[in-house]
């Protein structure tokens, strides 16, 4: 199960959150905080997985991405593939780079709702948008609406 | 923070350019949209631009708050044109996303949800789900309009509400939309059946009772023609398979048949990513093979074909091709193991621990983690790069690492691999994962401490830097360990162990900010022992401990620790006839106690005054030395006082009335009823505290020593209250004295139990005569043990325990371990056997790099698995890694003795098996090897009976630590 998507500047602002359980808006800053203080620590060239057992409960993991001024985060429990939510990760990066043409972070600012609508669309239900995300390419009527 | 427009180069698929086009143009347009560019008026431009301009946390709160008052007022305005209203939506949800409250634009979200126009809808179906939980009240409205979109003709409508159900339609609400739901499974749109599945596993998810009788849907829709949907099938019938796979072995075949034509390139080819056949479906497909074929071997059979297929088109170079190797490892590991397979994913892990990238060093510590439960010698030939990702910056790949470790740990390399441990624990600053390690530490050592010097080291190591956050039944465990020593033959060695304790906590007791639970070790540890060898003078001790309970002015326990702790040295000098004068800083801390809010403390201050007016033979009787261990006879119908009621009724005393059978009276009696009152009756414990004199006989000695009670030292929440209480015994009469001071302690809360009855019933039974049986024998140990810990809960009041009960538990236990051990102990030595070989043939094969490899072999200890009485150093960790790699991945020299055994041969082959079924093998081997390797070793060391020695060798071996029978049930506490 994925739990949580985030996108946040690598000055620790949120650009995206989504939680698929619900946690209450205050809490939202709390997580947002915890996980920017691990990522901010943590080097270049080390793995992309990160253990958060005392930010998001017992057995939960972090898979981030550090794209240019943006970290890409997804939080997931036991039953998800690192490696895989990995190019889950990708994946997002790239249906926004289609969405937006050659997205940056300025994109995901001014359009988040656009995005939010992106991660929505393909994260309803956590397990299910691995492969959610890959008739988006094809289902384009799905883009074609104008939000 | 100004936003750069700094780009991400995305590498852009590069299958079919011409979609790619398709959706560049669509974006293109969206982007542009309508006014701003961006789509958004000025306003929301500015607002996002200063926001990002902001300087500080409390300029953008500023921004944010006029931006809030400014929204609540124009959503109040009831002309805004439907449009705007969207964006103000939308600036609501950032508001919210930064942290504010907007809890009054909330009602807004749910009216946009009502509007004809799908862009609107949709927004607000967005910012609903966002803002709104399941449990929210103003759901109740949003179900309504799900209801009826879910009806709609155009089916993005239908997929929206869909999407929304998933988010908002709780356990109560499921049934308004369910039938429509099912409905929904055979439209013929497949972004609608497909969003309908989803929907269906999220109801199954939040209830799974309410739609229990839907699940045959799932197996249905896995036909579906569309892979998507046939995709999004897999994710609700995982989880059901997980809970019960009996249920769907029929469906091995068909997932396998999906799997093969996934991966034979099947789909169309807008399902490939990265030239992968949709890698999240087969990704999936492998997770729910590893759960049916776990354990099965016929299902498993049908899965090697496409796993080798998949093995053999896997693609190394892409991230996700490695992702779907590594799934496969995982199912390998999980289905029944097929020889040919398991060589394969030891391959393909062997490629992960080699790669560069640190993703898939983490990957292959993962794998690794899972093959050498199945096969331990896989993890031989990747001990350099296990070792490297010890050694690596990266956090995450040593935790993992350590965690891969802890999995392969053995009385054999359990050295080592606590050592490192503790010396990364040190360091880290997590707390949550500190605990962790500390707990996982401390549960190694305990199960295969090679010795219990080393045992007491390392448990001091981790006391010392983690103390708080270790259970303090460790700490117990702990005192327990050197109280006991290695048993009773072997005196010479206990004092030796003591003494060096002793040695190493008065170096360390002055060190500033120690963990409480330490200190009490220290105390304690210093007050049994600490002029037990002579070397230290009993004021010195005196004084190290007065500065503890100085140094600690508020920790109660830690002070109570150390007052008892003076008071046994007082005692154990007066025994011995010498005369010490109390310091007078020391004078000032008993009096100040005694004045101290802690009732406990209290006493304790007056039993220290009280014992230092008695006589030498009293004293002796009371605190006898190193006692803590014997085991104390309770008379528990207090027979002995017969004689005297009988004179008491024939005098024409009224009979005892139990406080059950009393009404209305407040009384003091009753202990069982307590249990009850506990804290209603706090009253009560205070008069017996108050009123010292006649004689609550308490006991002194770390109650819980020796006691063989599977809740070993079962630590009740005021820990301190188990710290044996040596009691003044000035005003008893001197005959009473005599009997009752025979016993040997660990009885504080019984003999206020006695003590109490005795006040109530007006008969003063002061003493009892108890016997005391210095044994550590079956029975009265465990009448003393059950005693005893019933004793500790019982502080405050206590169940009755059947105690006979528990002896005949124990017994059954103690008979179990015993039998049980012989062959864990061969088990060990076969292993030995099995693997010295193997070792050599690796350090021959790295002979090369290190020539010097040759004689370092030979010379390093052997495996400590022969000898017990002897504390072997550890291999201290050296930098040759090679050495390391010896103390890490078996037996750390080829021991001639070993393998020579004849069990060497017999056990070479069928390693896969001896998982499985260890006892098989273990029999034949068994007479070969442990005889030849314990008796004389063990003989040697241990008492007379040769039998004796070697049974209980082999005990000391299954549980880990010492030789003395009881200590079994900490572990299985532990483990348990």
């Amino acid at each position: 199960m994925i739990q949580a998507v985030m996108v946040m500047s690598t000055q620790g602002k949120p650009r995206l959150l989504k939680f698929y359980s619900y946690q209450p808006p205050e809490k939202h800053q709390d997580l947002v905080r915890g996980v920017f203080q691990l990522l901010s620590a943590r080097p270049d060239n080390v793995s992309n997985f990160v253990k958060v057992d005392a930010i998001f409960g017992p057995g939960t993991k972090l898979v981030y991405k550090h794209l240019a001024t943006l970290y890409f985060v997804f939080v997931f429990d036991s039953s998800e593939n690192e490696l895989a939510v990995l190019d889950l990760v990708q994946v997002f990066v790239e249906t926004l780079d289609r969405c937006f043409k050659n997205v940056c972070e300025l994109d995901i600012v001014f359009n988040f709702n656009k995005a939010g609508e992106t991660v929505k669309h393909n994260q309803p239900h956590t397990e299910v948008n691995f492969r959610a995300f890959q008739p988006l390419s094809r289902d384009q009527s799905f883009y074609g609406q104008k939000i | 923070m100004t936003e750069t427009s700094v780009h991400w180069r995305v590498t852009s698929k590069k299958n079919n350019g011409a979609t790619m086009e398709q959706l560049r143009t669509i974006g293109r347009e969206l982007a542009m949209g309508s006014q701003g560019g961006w789509g958004q008026s000025k306003e929301f431009l500015d607002l996002v631009k200063s926001i990002g301009e902001a300087r500080s946390k409390a300029e953008e709160d500023r921004i944010i708050t006029r931006e809030l008052e400014h929204l609540k007022r124009r959503l109040a305005d009831p002309d805004v044109p439907r449009r705007r209203m969207k964006e103000l939506l939308l600036r609501l949800v950032y508001a919210e996303m930064l942290g504010h409250d907007a809890s009054f634009g909330h009602i807004h979200a749910v009216k946009m949800t009502h509007d004809e126009s799908l862009p609107l809808k949709r927004t607000g179906y967005l910012a609903v789900a966002l803002f709104l939980d399941e449990r929210h009240d103003l759901v109740i409205l949003v179900v309504n309009t799900i209801q009826k979109d879910l009806r709609s003709d155009n089916y993005l409508v239908v997929c929206a509400a869909l999407t929304a159900a998933c988010r908002l339609i709780g356990e109560e609400a499921i049934p308004a939309v369910l039938p429509q739901v099912v409905e929904l499974l055979a439209h013929p749109k497949e972004a609608v059946r497909k969003k309908a599945v989803m929907a269906l596993h999220r109801f199954y998810q939040r209830s799974p009772s309410s739609v229990s009788h839907l699940v045959s849907n799932f197996r249905k829709r896995l036909c579906d023609n569309d892979p998507g949907v046939m995709g999004a099938t897999l994710c609700p019938l995982y989880d059901l398979i997980l809970e019960d796979p009996n249920a769907y072995k029929d469906l091995v075949v068909s997932f396998v048949n999906i799997l093969k034509q996934v991966a034979e390139r099947r789909l169309p080819t807008s399902y490939d990513y990265h030239q992968m056949p949709a890698p999240f479906i087969q990704i999936k497909l492998l997770k729910i093979l590893a759960v049916l074929g776990s354990g099965d071997k016929q299902a498993s059979g049908h899965m090697y074909t496409v796993l080798g297929d998949i093995f053999r088109k896997g693609d190394t170079a892409s991230n996700i091709g490695n992702a779907i190797l590594y799934e496969c490892i995982c199912c390998i590991s999980s289905i029944f193991p097929n020889p040919k397979m398991l060589d394969a994913a030891a391959e393909t892990t062997s490629k992960f621990l080699k790669s560069d990238s640190h993703n898939l060093k983490y990957m292959g510590i993962d794998a690794l983690g899972r093959l050498i439960k199945i096969n331990p010698d896989i993890a031989e030939e990747h001990q350099l790069a296990v070792i490297d990702c010890l050694e690596d910056p990266d956090d995450t790949l040593k935790r993992k690492t350590f965690e891969l470790l802890y999995k392969m740990t053995k009385s054999t390399n359990v050295e080592v691999i606590v050592d490192r441990m503790i010396e990364y624990m040190i360091n880290i600053t997590d707390h949550h994962y500190k605990t962790e390690i500390a707990s996982r530490c401390v549960e190694l050592a305990e199960q295969f401490a090679p010795s219990n010097q080393w045992f007491i080291q390392t448990m001091n190591k981790v006391f010392e830097h983690a103390g708080d956050l270790v259970n303090i039944r460790v700490a117990h465990n702990l005192m327990r360990l050197i109280a006991e020593g290695f048993g009773e033959e072997d005196e010479g060695a206990d004092s030796q162990l003591r003494s060096s304790a002793v040695d190493s906590y008065l170096r360390i007791v002055g060190e500033p900010k120690l963990p409480s639970s330490f200190l009490q070790i220290i105390c304690w540890v210093l007050g049994e022992y600490g002029t037990a060898d002579g070397k230290y003078s009993a004021s010195y001790i005196i004084g190290k401990l007065y500065d503890v309970a100085e140094a600690h002015p508020t920790d109660d326990t830690v002070r109570a620790y150390a007052i008892s702790a003076i008071l046994k040295i007082f005692a154990f000098e007066i025994a011995l006839g010498r005369k010490i004068d109390m310091l007078p800083e020391c004078q000032s801390l008993v009096d100040e106690l005694s004045a101290s809010h802690s009732t406990d403390l209290q006493q304790r201050a007056y039993e220290l005054q009280a014992l230092l007016g008695l006589d030498k033979q009293a004293v002796e009787s009371v605190m006898p030395s190193d006692a803590s261990c014997e085991d104390i006879e309770i008379d528990r119908n207090l027979s002995f006082l017969n004689g005297y009621v009988q004179q008491a009724f024939e005098k024409g005393a009224a009979p005892y009335i139990p406080e059950s059978e009393r009404s209305g009276v407040v009384s003091v009696g009753n202990y069982r009823a307590q249990d009850h009152q506990e804290t209603s009756a706090h009253a009560l414990r205070f008069e017996a505290y108050e009123l010292p004199k006649p004689s609550l006989p308490l006991a002194a000695s770390q109650a819980s020593i020796s006691m063989p009670t599977t809740d070993l030292v079962p630590v009740p929440e005021p820990s301190y209250y188990k710290e044996d209480h040596p009691m003044s015994r000035s005003q008893t009469s001197s005959d009473s004295l005599s009997g009752e001071f025979g016993l040997k302690l660990r009885l504080d809360g019984v003999q206020k139990k006695w003590g109490r009855p005795a006040y109530s019933s007006s008969s003063t039974p002061s003493s009892s005569t108890s016997n005391q049986q210095a044994t550590n024998g079956g029975a009265s140990s465990e009448v003393g043990g059950s005693i005893s810990s019933q004793a500790r809960e019982s502080s405050y009041g206590s169940k009755k325990q059947q105690s006979t009960e528990v002896s005949a538990e124990k017994q059954r236990l103690a008979a179990s371990l015993f039998g049980k051990a012989d062959r864990k102990a061969q088990a060990a030595a076969r292993k030995t056997s099995k693997e010295s070989p193997s070792t050599e043939k690796v350090s021959a094969a790295k002979a090369t790099p290190q020539p010097a490899k040759e004689q370092v072999t030979p010379s390093a200890p052997p495996p400590d698995l022969l000898d017990l009485g002897e504390p072997v150093s550890s291999n201290p960790p050296l930098a040759d890694p090679f050495t390391q790699l010896e103390g890490l991945l078996g037996p750390s020299s080829a021991s001639p003795v070993v393998s020579e055994t004849p069990a060497s041969s017999s056990s070479k082959t069928p390693d896969l098996m001896s998982i499985f079924s260890d006892d098989v093998q273990t029999g034949a081997t068994s007479n070969s090897t442990e005889p030849s390797l314990g008796v004389n070793v063990v003989a040697a060391k241990k008492g007379p009976s040769l039998q004796d020695a070697l049974q209980k060798d082999a005990a000391a071996r299954q549980v880990g630590v010492t030789p003395t029978g009881n200590n079994p049930i900490l572990f299985k506490d532990l483990l348990g």
